[in-house]
């Protein structure tokens, strides 16, 4: 790499700046939490009135640190280490901005940013909590940005210099000069962070003592807008895979995966046992319990992704100081948090009590078997690294073994979803339950036997198990909404909390859907091809017209063309790429794919094999977009949630008990 | 219910789910756990033989051979003190190359040959499996001589 002048473009002090902001950000954090929390132990109202102010202030410092740095990259300034190492004069502005958050430093820089950010969120949206309240949970959070800019400054300075600069940069990964990937880390950093408000309001709840249910009634919208962040943030992170890692999958139990899944799964259960917690007031303690385990996962998805201790292929590079950082932050969260839970929990004694066959029953079940599905993921993600300390020996648990043990607790949670729906709170009559669902059983039953047949030419157990339920949550989740749409005139409609659940539901219906059938009947296949020639893959067949070469912005690449024909007709024409960085001088695999909501069909160039011949990944993906289609319907859903009135109308009737919840649809 | 009784439900479930958990995983781990050989025991034949194993190390230089427009390769993959051949049909992926890092899933067939069903070469570049990396520096072997020339000597490995 060649040495010279930074870039005369850029401002020379701003990476100073962007440091120096990072420090006051964490003097005013500390401000943040010492003085809130002493205040709010204290009855001190002007103490805790500082959280408020410092959270502005600890958030705007945040931004022009962040802002600092985007101004780096943009500005090509390679006297600054990260940049040099990230960048490159002919990347794209947009992938310029994404390089920000295209490696550990900036990332990090990304991840101090939301949590800022959602700090000053619940510092504007909280005037309706007690102020003592507010103050507690403003300072949590304050405490978990102390340490995460401590992380920043003193293990991962993205501020760093690099003397003499260099003349250009290193370049960000091709693969993650993606528009998909772009956007895909904020998402799921919105989500993973967006868990520690829920975590924040649950400490703050036991740290006053005061646990009835309106802690849960105000974390729930907080709590489902991480979620559905987090869900979007992972359905992106596997269409990405699937097109842009070139090999079509679209799940791969890869341990990062795992480590976004976790939080996710605990989040879902959170989500549920919130409902009941705020609603009957029961399971108050085990709502605690998995707010904290949901914030806890993100930070040790955190470390596992960022102390290199596991192998995948997201691993960020290692850094033992690193992971030794994070681990000991994560035990002072976890323990602390544990041992106020240990404090608290025996004073919370519900004597409400609820019937066997009662929603309550079901969102129990929901819970248990999250946290199984949970502690599976976890049991086979750490399992490797758990041996490897204990014997030395190196294993890895394949992906057979995730389908396996998840399939387990999921199957009788979707099967079980569609009856909890439509059962009421308390105690529900068993006759008129029946009847309720007799039609949405048989449907299922039905088009469990048919979807596989009739379509697809072939049936298992397996196969009409997961049609069926898929089918069964279809059917279950649109039974309310419909009977909402023919209601007489004034009668009351559902609300928008059951409508979202119903959204969130039928959304989960499809992706069981997709991933059923892409599973059972998805074909993927290697085989050599060249110009003129054809393939048959599942029917279709694969002309390969030409091959031509393309020339990118900072890559060169050969380019196929290849027609897919059903029978006679023409399917679609489609140009898979197999690029070459100029600069990494990385090849690269573009998939070209027909995509319809049917099916996918999907080619991809594996490499030349000489006399003009190319391997090629041909794919026939049968729905495999429900399975995205159905994250989004489910991020959809918990918009539609949160959108609820009783969410808007907290400020006006901030201090008047929670309102009576309308228990025959919510 | 009784809050009692609900307790009772709730541990029992959560206890029921657990042992269901636990049963499954020490069932199918067994089967699906895939140990990491290095290649020096695999030529010395210290390997699972009814069982798929991972192996890793360096592609050896000038070892790839394809025959034209077939997708079968073979290639030797060394960890700098031993060299095992591997055969392999199907696409690989963007970054394997000569002298880079592999790892490889499959099994050894009659002639030691190892036979691969997947092959994994790293999507960063400056990035080796820490695996491939600790067999590399145990062998204590000039990396970079090696995968030019493949490796020099293999112990006493005559399998």
């Amino acid at each position: 790499m060649q040495r010279s002048k930074a870039h005369p473009s850029a401002v020379p002090v701003l990476p100073e700046v962007g440091q120096f902001a990072l420090i006051l950000a964490l003097s005013l954090a500390v401000c943040q939490t010492v003085l809130p929390l002493v205040g709010a132990h204290r009855g001190d109202t002007a103490m805790m009135g500082v959280a408020r102010t410092a959270a502005l202030g600890h958030f705007l410092f945040v931004a022009v640190a962040f802002g600092c740095l985007t101004y780096a990259f943009l500005s090509d300034d390679f006297s600054v280490l990260y940049v040099a190492n990230h960048s490159q004069l002919s990347l794209p502005t947009l992938y310029k901005v994404s390089a920000v958050w295209g490696a550990h430093e900036g990332s990090l820089l990304m991840w101090i940013l939301i949590l800022a950010g959602w700090t000053l969120a619940v510092s504007r949206f909280s005037s309706g909590l007690p102020d003592a309240f507010a103050a507690r949970v403003i300072g949590v959070l304050g405490f978990l940005s102390i340490g995460f800019l401590l992380f920043a400054l003193l293990t991962s300075n993205p501020f760093d210099r690099l003397i003499p600069a260099a003349a250009d940069g290193g370049d960000l990964n091709p693969l993650l000069q993606d528009p998909g990937l772009a956007i895909h880390p904020p998402l799921l950093y919105i989500g993973y962070v967006g868990f520690s408000v829920a975590f924040a309001f649950a400490i703050a709840a036991m740290i006053s003592g005061d646990l009835d249910q309106k802690w849960a009634k105000w974390t729930r919208p907080w709590t489902t807008v991480a979620w559905l962040f987090l869900t979007l943030g992972i359905a992106l992170g596997s269409w990405w895979a699937y097109y842009e890692l070139g090999w079509g999958g679209w799940w791969f139990w890869d341990a990062v995966e795992n480590a976004s899944f976790m939080p996710w799964l605990i989040g879902t259960a959170l989500i549920h046992s919130l409902a009941v917690t705020e609603k009957r007031g029961l399971f108050k303690s085990w709502t605690l319990l998995l707010a904290i385990s949901a914030f806890s996962l993100s930070l040790l998805g955190t470390f596992l992704v960022r102390s290199g201790i596991i192998v995948s292929v997201h691993a960020f590079a290692t850094d033992p100081t690193r992971g030794f950082f994070i681990l000991t932050f994560l035990a002072i969260v976890v323990i602390g948090a544990l041992v106020l839970f240990a404090w608290r929990a025996p004073s919370l004694d519900s004597d409400v009590g609820f019937g066997l066959l009662s929603r309550e029953t079901f969102l129990l079940l929901n819970n248990v078997l999250l946290v199984v599905a949970t502690a599976l993921v976890l049991i086979g993600t750490l399992s490797p690294l758990v041996i490897e300390m204990a014997t030395g020996g190196k294993i890895s648990i394949g992906p057979p073994w995730f389908n396996v043990a998840f399939l387990v607790p999921m199957l009788p949670l979707v099967i079980l979803l569609g009856m909890g729906m439509h059962t009421a709170w308390r105690i529900q009559d068993a006759s008129s339950w029946w009847r309720v669902l007799r039609i949405p059983a048989l449907v299922a039953i039905v088009a469990g036997i048919l979807i596989p047949l009739a379509i697809y030419g072939r049936i298992s157990v397996l196969l009409v198990v997961g049609s069926a339920a898929a089918v069964w949550i279809v059917v279950s989740s649109l039974i309310q909404p419909l009977r909402s749409l023919r209601r007489e005139k004034g009668a009351a409609g559902i609300t928008r909390s059951a409508l979202g659940m119903c959204v969130a539901h039928l959304g989960m219906g499809l992706f069981v859907l997709g991933v059923t059938i892409v599973s059972a009947f998805g074909v993927e296949s290697d085989q050599a091809l060249q110009p003129g020639e054809s393939i048959e893959v599942a029917g279709y067949e694969f002309h390969m017209v030409g091959l031509s070469n393309v020339q990118g912005p900072n890559f060169s690449a050969i380019e196929a063309e290849i027609e897919i024909r059903d029978g006679a007709d023409i399917v679609a024409t489609i140009r898979p790429q197999k690029r070459q960085y100029l600069v990494q001088r990385s090849p690269m695999t573009e998939a070209g794919i027909r995509a319809g909501l049917d099916k996918d069909l999907f080619v991809a160039l594996g490499d030349q094999l000489g006399n003009n011949t190319w391997s090629v990944r041909v794919q026939y993906k049968p729905l495999i977009r429900l399975i995205w289609l159905g994250a989004l319907i489910m991020a959809l859903g918990g918009l539609i949630a949160i959108s609820d009135r009783r969410y808007r109308s907290d400020k006006r009737k901030a201090t008047a008990p929670a309102p009576k919840a309308a228990e025959a649809t919510a | 219910m009784k809050p009692r009784q609900q307790r009772m439900l709730a541990v029992g479930l959560a206890a029921l789910g657990i042992a269901i958990a636990a049963g499954l995983t020490l069932r199918a781990f067994q089967d699906n756990m895939m140990f990491f050989v290095e290649i020096s025991d695999v030529v010395k034949g210290n390997h699972p033989t009814e069982r798929n194993f991972r192996i890793g190390g360096l592609v050896v230089g000038g070892s790839m051979q394809r025959e034209e427009g077939s997708l079968d390769i073979n290639f030797e993959v060394t960890d700098t003190a031993c060299t095992v051949p591997v055969r392999y049909s199907g696409v690989l992926p963007d970054l394997f190359r000569e002298g880079q890092g592999v790892v490889a899933h499959g099994r050894l067939d009659g002639d030691g040959v190892f036979v691969a069903e997947k092959i994994m070469a790293k999507h960063d570049e400056d990035y080796m499996a820490p695996e491939v990396a600790d067999s590399l520096s145990k062998h204590q072997k000039d990396i970079q001589d090696a995968a030019v020339k493949g490796a020099s000597e293999c112990g006493s490995s005559a399998s």
